[in-house]
């Protein structure tokens, strides 16, 4: 299983442990965790409510590991995404990435958040004091999700 | 023609609703055509299904404004992602 929506919260060691059970080639693992800010600008945010679109979520992230995979030969990866109401510091989303050397799997793990960002069907509204606001995409998303199409692409082959 | 639409993010909240079966006219034949329609609704549906405030999908792809619509289709209507 690569890719998990879902509600409860997820354990980090035991998701590098099932990475690392996989296979004997894998000499580097990265992965990266993103959290809950308690601010956004100059706004308390009290609280995240996470929605997805069941169905094409699962599908975009697959399609997003598949190129991954594709592209630096990964080992291994893994993408957890959570939904539902997450409080400030609780961990959203789970990447890793599993190769033979570190450089392919920075490269691929990068790669694989920038573009769940931009291409996989998740929506955040934040609870702050003064009301609710839905987040939209960032212009900064969308520059860096670009960034591995141009001729500047980080490369590690 | 019978399309089932759905709603996330903004749009899911502001039109309270999250899924209807609608009977779309056989002259809308593209996403444009749809919304167009939908924003027929007035009051809210005018200013959140606006260009620039949304995005859609039709049977769980991303989709462009002039992408064909067909009967039974699935699509989806929702402010732009956020997740991550």
């Amino acid at each position: 299983m690569r890719v998990s929506i879902q509600q409860h919260d997820f354990d980090v060691a035991a998701e590098f442990a099932a990475l690392r059970a996989k296979q004997r080639q894998i000499g580097a693992l990265v992965s990266f965790v993103g959290l809950v800010r308690d601010f956004n600008g100059d706004e308390q945010i009290q609280k995240l409510t996470l929605e997805h679109y069941p169905g094409m979520s699962e599908k975009a992230l697959s399609n997003i590991l598949d190129q991954a995979h594709a592209r630096w030969g990964l080992l291994a990866s893994r993408v957890i995404h959570r939904v539902g109401t997450l409080l400030p510091s609780e961990q959203i989303v789970f990447v890793a990435t599993a190769a033979t050397h570190r450089a392919v799997a920075f490269a691929a793990c990068e790669f694989i958040i920038d573009y769940l960002k931009t291409d996989a069907p998740f929506w955040k509204k934040e609870h702050t004091p003064h009301g609710e606001t839905w987040l939209e995409t960032k212009t900064i998303d969308v520059n860096r999700a670009a960034r591995w199409q141009s001729s500047e692409e980080p490369t590690c082959r | 023609m019978k399309i089932l639409l759905l709603y996330f993010g903004r749009p899911g909240e502001n039109l309270k609703i999250k899924r209807e079966f609608a009977d779309v006219p056989d002259s809308a034949t593209t996403l444009a055509d749809l919304l167009a329609w939908l924003r027929l609704r007035g009051d809210n549906w005018e200013h959140e299904l606006i260009d620039g405030r949304i995005r859609c999908a039709i049977n769980k792809e991303f989709a462009v404004w002039s992408a064909k619509i067909n009967e039974r289709d699935e699509v989806a209507i929702f402010s732009p992602i956020s997740g991550g």
